[in-house]
């Protein structure tokens, strides 16, 4: 007799816990071939506000913490994926009905990817602030910091990669973020939640919605307390409803990218949510 | 007289050769505009300054044609090297003009002619010769090799620094590559008029830089015109949402450099004398007109009452009056519209429980005028607290914990500048780091550099101007961008005149 599978629950991931969502909605997740994953929760106005509070919350340890620190956190989340890459592979064959071959090669670049980010949180600094040569007995410098809460509208035909091209950069300088995920391909973004859950990163840092982009979306583009949204994925969507809403607040919008490169890595994508601090301190005149 | 008094001492005005009307700058030379010509009047006096053109969306059109035009043809091909040898040229002549530049300024303004002629006009100059040096250094941006400028350049700029605010957009601008059409605000075209003037000394090629004059609906016809690739904006948060939400879809650059209700924190060990001229300066500088004025002041509780008598003591000396006398410390409001305003916030600070206080001094008959002005006993929910007054008038507010002070000194939707006082420099940094501010003074307040990046966060806008951050506004890396998504079909992006 063959043993009988124990299916995962797949829930959302708010302040480092795994809820329900708090309407009580799930979605069906089907295969590419059309069988029956998993019901997956969909996200409610209210989890998003959940998930803002959480990430707000967790802003001055994240960016409080040490470049150093940021940087050891993010690349443990790769290790942790390593070890976890067969569940992931799996999960992705399933999902988008792709090869393992081409399954491995997302997990592989996505693993190489949290590497590459983690590897320039004690640097992007160096790179994006400087000494200014003022007119004047001031010693004055610009140093780029974190944003805030970022709000990101994940890929929409991408499992891992996407979500971690996108969700990584916005980490390095010390944002948080809630992060709604592919709405056909959300699984992988949960089993990534379960081991960032499990990894060094704080709760609250990352949060993770699954569900309507469509619904959840103008919530977090209206969002008093977002400080940017990343429409990358947002493609399909009214996004220009979206800027015109994160307008109100003037959040710092990242447009829709299509295509495989979309959210390819880059120092931008880094810059794209810090602030430029410069500070002018007086010179004493000895 | 005592020994506070002096004799006036205006500056002449026969340095001015002023016409009597001004028509738009459009591919190098003059011409009249469509719209209804308005009187430029002097904020001091209310006397009439000089007629200027009205630009209506057929000119914006034909401004952003020349723009394009010699983006294409001209500017975008020549190199680097010659590109800067023209801002060289500007920075130059700017120098040469800088007493007449000065005096229009002020004139035009009602800013006192110590600061046009002080700092405005030599920051001007400083800031060409600046990105002049950058048109052929782009490489070393930080954009990688061979970065490319935008295009055209739609720039609308504010009142409260006229001549300065043209520099901050249209220097990086064409250091870049950009071609640019600016709008200067409508009651303050003068000196970019004269900016034209100077363009055409120094030979730009025509289409180069274009300036349309006239009010909103001018700068919205600009800022939404099809055939702009960058929007540079100073000016309201209001505004600046709009424009936000004008440009939403399109694949236009946006910087905005928008308002801000900034802290002056003053510690209890803070170099009091340096402080008191600090808070004067950081409110009371260009009658308060400053985006980054240090319009909330936070004191630390023990030393509230001395710094208040000291501060009072000291706006006593302050001298009101005619903008182009040398002694002038506080100039004209720069129009009725906006002494409306203050009146209308400090009666509401009044109403709300806060305790006036307003510096003794005879106000002009004519013109537009506020006394230097404080309230003390302001709380967080003041709206002369909260909101930006843009005047001189200084709303205190008292801490007594470093933390308090921050968290007081964030709590406000803007986040343009702050300033420190304090003799202790590990509090200097530590205090800098937490505020969520895009400039910072320490020990210092309202200071200015080309080098150096300024702008805000939160409410008060994106993008950085000056430095190396200024000139990145208007680049793009050389390699291709990746795609991006066309907007849906099913709505029309730009309110604004399309081509």
């Amino acid at each position: 007799m063959t043993r009988l599978a124990v299916p995962k629950t797949y829930k959302l991931y708010i302040g480092g816990a795994f809820p329900r969502s708090e309407s009580g909605r799930t979605y069906e997740i089907v295969s590419a071939k059309g069988a029956f994953l998993a019901n997956a929760a969909k996200a409610s106005r209210k989890d998003a506000r959940d998930a803002v509070v959480a990430a707000r919350a967790a802003v001055g340890g994240w960016s409080g913490a040490t470049a150093y620190n940021r940087g050891q956190v993010l690349y443990r989340i790769a290790e942790l994926l390593e070890g976890r890459r067969a569940q992931f592979v799996a999960e992705i064959v399933d999902a988008e009905g792709v090869s393992a071959a081409a399954a491995n090669a997302q997990v592989d670049t996505a693993i190489d990817r949290w590497v590459w980010y983690a590897g320039w949180t004690d640097k992007y600094a160096q790179v994006a602030g400087n000494a200014n040569p003022v007119s004047g007995p001031y010693f004055n410098i610009s140093v780029p910091e974190p944003t805030g809460v970022v709000a990101i509208i994940a890929p929409q035909d991408s499992s891992l990669l996407g979500l971690v091209s996108a969700v990584a950069p916005a980490l390095v300088a010390g944002n948080t973020v809630v992060v709604v995920a592919s709405e056909t391909l959300p699984l992988s973004a949960i089993s990534l939640a379960e081991v960032l859950a499990t990894s060094d990163v704080p709760k609250g840092v990352v949060n993770v919605l699954t569900g309507s982009p469509a619904e959840i979306a103008p919530w977090l583009a209206s969002h008093q307390d977002v400080n940017a949204l990343d429409l990358v994925g947002a493609g399909a969507l009214d996004w220009i409803d979206l800027q015109i809403a994160a307008a109100d607040t003037l959040k710092r919008v990242l447009p829709p990218e299509n295509g495989p490169d979309a959210a390819a890595p880059s120092l931008d994508r880094i810059t794209a949510f810090v602030e430029t601090k410069t500070v002018w301190h007086t010179k004493g005149l000895i | 007289m005592s020994f506070l008094e002096y004799a006036p001492a205006p500056e002449s005005q026969a340095i001015l050769n002023l016409r009597s009307e001004y028509g738009l700058f459009i591919d190098g030379e003059f011409r009249e505009g469509h719209g209804t010509p308005f009187a430029s009047i002097s904020p001091a006096t209310e006397k009439h300054v000089a007629t200027i053109a009205h630009a209506d969306a057929s000119d914006v059109d034909a401004a952003v044609a020349a723009a394009r035009r010699a983006y294409d043809r001209t500017w975008s091909r020549m190199s680097g090297a010659n590109r800067g040898k023209y801002l060289f040229r500007i920075a130059r002549l700017v120098q040469e003009r800088s007493r007449e530049l000065a005096v229009a300024e002020s004139l035009d303004n009602g800013k006192p002619i110590k600061e046009s002629r002080d700092v405005d006009v030599p920051l001007v100059a400083a800031w060409f010769f600046y990105y002049a040096g950058w048109a052929d250094k782009l490489d070393h941006v930080g954009l990688g090799a061979a970065p490319a400028p935008l295009g055209v350049a739609a720039q609308v700029i504010p009142w409260n620094f006229p001549l300065l605010m043209l520099a901050w957009k249209i220097a990086p601008a064409l250091a870049a590559g950009n071609t640019v059409v600016l709008k200067p605000a409508e009651t303050t075209s003068l000196t970019a008029l004269l900016f034209a003037e100077i363009v055409q000394q120094a030979d730009l090629p025509p289409g180069v830089v274009n300036i349309i004059t006239g009010a909103g609906e001018t700068g919205a016809a600009l800022v939404g015109h099809g055939d702009v690739d960058k929007v540079a904006f100073t000016g309201s948060t209001s505004v600046g949402r709009a424009i936000a939400k004008q440009v939403a879809g399109t694949s236009k650059k946006l910087t905005l450099e928008l308002g801000g209700k900034a802290a002056n924190i003053v510690f209890d060990d803070a170099p009091i004398d340096q402080a008191i001229e600090g808070i004067v300066n950081g409110i009371f500088f260009n009658q308060g007109h400053v985006c980054c004025a240090g319009s909330r002041l936070l004191v630390q509780e023990s030393i509230h009452d001395e710094v208040i008598d000291r501060l009072k003591t000291r706006l006593s000396t302050l001298r009101l009056g005619d903008p182009l006398d040398k002694n002038t410390d506080i100039g004209a409001i720069n129009s009725a519209e906006q002494l409306e305003r203050i009146r209308e916030l400090s009666d509401v600070g009044e109403a709300e429980g806060a305790e006036r206080w307003t510096a003794a001094c005879t106000i002009p008959e004519n013109g537009f005028w506020y006394a230097p002005t404080i309230f003390t006993n302001v709380s967080t929910s003041h709206r002369i607290a909260r909101e930006e007054i843009f005047g001189p008038v200084l709303s205190v507010l008292t801490f007594r914990t470093p933390a308090e002070a921050i968290a007081k000194a964030n709590n406000t939707p803007y986040g343009l500048s702050a300033g420190i006082w304090t003799d202790k420099g590990s509090r200097i940094l530590a205090v800098a780091d937490k505020l969520r501010a895009g400039v910072v003074w320490a020990n210092t307040f309202n200071r200015f550099d080309p080098s150096s990046p300024f702008g805000g966060y939160k409410e008060s806008g994106y993008g950085r101007e000056g430095g190396r951050h200024g000139i990145a506004a208007y680049l793009k890396t050389a390699a291709p961008a990746a795609a991006v998504a066309p907007a849906p079909a099913r709505k029309t992006v730009s309110k604004g005149a399309t081509k």
